[in-house]
């Protein structure tokens, strides 16, 4: 509350809609799990440490699943791994996000034509909101990343969708 | 020691079952042997004065189609010389005599190979798949590996 | 697996039980290092057996490099095997391959390979003692070193664009000569990062809980590591004085003047985590040193001069072995008359030397499990490729 904190002089109202409010808090405590599969994986290590900081987003790793918002899918997905990834998934509480980092769990990658044990696309086991590309993906393109997350994130409603 | 003066101790240990060897204008020097005389071969290589073959540098499996090999690069941390032992079988009975006893480090080595390869290491303790799931069907780096189509319902090609 | 190892009885004649356990740690673990799934058998909290499962990560490499079209290709894909070490696994696969091919090349390539790789070194070390801080619950180092890592990133970035899979050193040479004003923000970084060496080591190394996790545990002795071919600073922690750039050199490691570190056992036993840490550490001193007189004396010269236009070796095959951050990292190629690999296989240092690790923990704690998982130093791309 730093932006209105000791601004008022009795107690005050604020008025704002249910989604914003909702919206505002979700996006601004995105918790990831602290998981990480390859080669993207370093980056995602460098992007949340010292010199991108990734903390500042209010992205902080979580060893669990059950604690966490946002899974961020770094690296290659494998056939032995992909049936984990999925349980992985279904533990979260929802409302759950997902962040496909790099080629090859967007696509398969470098390994999309022989890899006989690779998964070609994580979104084939779990839905993905956010594809970022690169192999690997620079951590400024994860930071990216998430700001598009976040821009999903606010433009969510809890409003029942009408059919047109 | 040369790679010359280690064939002819083996040579002199094992006559026939050192099938050929060559030692000369190649980029490591290496003897082809019996496959099923590899154990003991292995075990006197390891145990000699003269060799002590202690380091098990790599061993490979390798399709020669129509033939399995094995291929163990050793080293002598003592006496600090090299040499390459080859083994072949063919496809259809791929049995290598395990040299887990010999060096443990060969113990991931066998599983990978026979994970790979189908290479049966007869004697091995634990012969089991050790990178692909335990529910894989075939041995993906034989050269006519046909890649499956689905595996536990997810589709494999891209 | 539920039996009954023990009875124990009470003063008062009941009889206490204990029963054996199984933990399964991983594939998501933070503690891991990636994707390593450890199936632990528990007496209590003692470590009966440690059955580790891997493959999580298996993408297969061996298989691509038989599809590609030239021996070039696999660079690529080598940068991928060990992530966090791209630059040695190009230098082996480089090195591999110019044995078999026979090709010489000028002395500013070796040179620069020298440099590129012990800068390699650093990095991977500096992420290995971060994240074995992390492990043991000190997370500052690990923010210390990430930052002068990323300044090593920089370096490999202005020369040749990537931050971690660089795809530089190719087989004969280099993809670029190095940039301009590469040589002082190399001499730059040297004279900064000793001080967040000495900083860290004083901050980490020698704390007084970090010994007490560290010291007397996960003990290697010298001839099990050699009958596991366990090598690098596993081998070494050990207290076996072995190093293939002093043992068997390649490229032109003959030249320099260092030292090879190992494990004396200061804190507890030798061979014990904290010794491998420690190795790894004071290896990086060693690395600067390199880099100091390689940068000192470098030559002139093409350094594309030697790279072959199509790449076409007699049938034959070859073992091309370096020094990684890990250990012996070594390739060996087998060609048939064709431009394409016939196999190609990776001999890893971390799948070597994870495979002792249930030797080493039998007896241990579990959460002495996670401090020797993390002196291992695995990458899991290495384990699986
Ligand atoms: S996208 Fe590239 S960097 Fe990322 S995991 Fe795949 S191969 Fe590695």
């Amino acid at each position: 509350m730093g932006l209105l904190d000791q601004k008022f002089e009795s107690s005050n109202v604020v008025i704002t809609t249910m989604d914003d409010l909702l919206n505002w808090a979700r996006l601004s405590s995105l918790w990831q799990m602290q998981f990480g599969l390859a080669c993207c994986a370093i980056e995602m290590m460098a992007a949340s440490a010292s010199n991108f900081d990734m903390m500042r987003f209010g992205v902080i790793p979580r060893a669990t699943p059950r604690q966490c918002d946002v899974m961020i899918v770094s690296g290659t997905v494998t056939l032995k791994m992909a049936s984990r990834i999925k349980r992985l998934y279904d533990q979260m509480s929802e409302p759950r996000y997902v962040i496909s980092m790099g080629s090859c769990s967007n696509c398969g990658g470098p390994y999309w034509e022989h890899g006989y044990h690779v998964l070609k696309g994580v979104d084939r086991v779990i839905p993905v909101d956010v594809y970022v590309p690169g192999c690997p993906p620079r951590p400024e393109a994860l930071i990216e990343g998430l700001i598009k997350l976040q821009e999903k994130i606010r433009n969510e409603s809890l409003v029942q969708k009408k059919a047109v | 020691m040369t790679a010359q003066e280690i064939h002819d101790i083996l040579k002199a240990q094992f006559g026939d079952a050192v099938l050929e060897a060559k030692l000369e204008n190649v980029p490591d020097p290496f003897a082809k042997v019996q496959a099923d005389r590899i154990l003991d071969i292995a075990a006197f290589v390891r145990g000699d004065e003269r060799l002590q073959f202690d380091y098990l540098m790599c061993l490979s499996g390798v399709d020669y189609k129509g033939k399995l090999g094995v291929t163990y690069h050793l080293y002598s941390m003592v006496h600090r010389h090299k040499f390459v032992l080859k083994v072949e079988v063919p496809t259809d009975a791929p049995n290598v005599p395990s040299v887990e006893s010999v060096w443990k480090t060969a113990d991931w080595h066998e599983r990978e190979a026979f994970d790979l390869y189908g290479l049966n290491f007869t004697g091995h303790p634990d012969l089991r798949r050790i990178l692909l799931p335990y529910d894989w069907e075939g041995h993906p780096l034989r050269k006519d590996y046909q890649t499956p189509e689905y595996y536990n319902g997810m589709k494999v090609p891209y | 697996m539920t039996e009954t190892t023990e009875t124990i009885k009470t003063s008062t004649g009941r009889v206490l039980r204990t029963e054996e356990m199984v933990v399964n740690m991983g594939p998501q673990h933070p503690s891991t290092h990636g994707v390593l799934r450890l199936e632990v058998v528990l007496d209590g909290e003692i470590v009966v057996d440690v059955i580790p499962h891997m493959g999580y990560l298996h993408r297969c490499f061996e298989k691509h490099c038989e599809h590609m079209t030239s021996y070039q290709q696999v660079v690529p894909y080598v940068d991928r095997m060990d992530y966090v070490a791209s630059m040695t696994n190009e230098m082996a696969y480089a090195v591999a391959a110019e044995k078999l091919l026979k090709i010489e090349v000028p002395e500013r390539v070796h040179y620069i390979r020298i440099i590129m790789s012990e800068l390699q070194r650093i990095a991977s070390h500096l992420i290995a003692i971060g994240t074995f801080g992390i492990d043991m619950g000190a997370f500052t180092p690990f923010l210390y070193y990430f930052r002068d890592r990323e300044r090593i990133l920089e370096l490999f970035e202005m020369t040749c664009g990537a931050r971690l899979l660089y795809n530089y050193i190719w087989i004969g040479g280099l993809s670029h000569d190095l940039p301009p004003g590469f040589i002082e923000k190399t001499r730059e970084f040297i004279t900064d990062f000793k001080k967040t060496l000495k900083e860290v080591n004083d901050l980490l190394n020698y704390n007084e809980i970090f010994i007490k996790r560290t010291a007397n545990v996960g003990v290697l002795p010298k001839d099990l590591a050699i009958n596991y071919a366990c090598s690098g600073p596993m081998l070494r922690g050990s207290g076996v004085s072995w190093d293939l750039r002093r043992d068997d050199p390649y490229t032109l490691y003959d030249r320099f003047e260092w030292d090879v570190i190992v494990g004396k056992g200061e804190m507890g036993t030798v061979g014990d985590v904290w010794d491998r840490n420690m190795v790894r550490q004071r290896e990086m001193w060693e690395s600067l040193r390199i880099i100091e007189q390689a940068l000192a004396s470098l030559p002139e010269g093409d350094v594309q001069k030697a790279i072959p236009k199509r790449i076409r070796p007699v049938p034959g095959d070859a073992y091309g072995r370096v020094e990684g951050p890990r250990g012996e990292l070594g390739f060996y190629i087998v060609a048939e008359d064709s431009v394409t690999p016939y196999r190609i296989k990776a001999r890893a240092p971390a799948f070597v030397n994870l495979s002792v690790i249930n030797e080493i923990s039998k007896g241990a704690m579990l959460a002495d499990l996670v401090a020797i998982i993390g002196s291992i130093d695995i990458v899991l791309g290495e384990v699986d490729r």
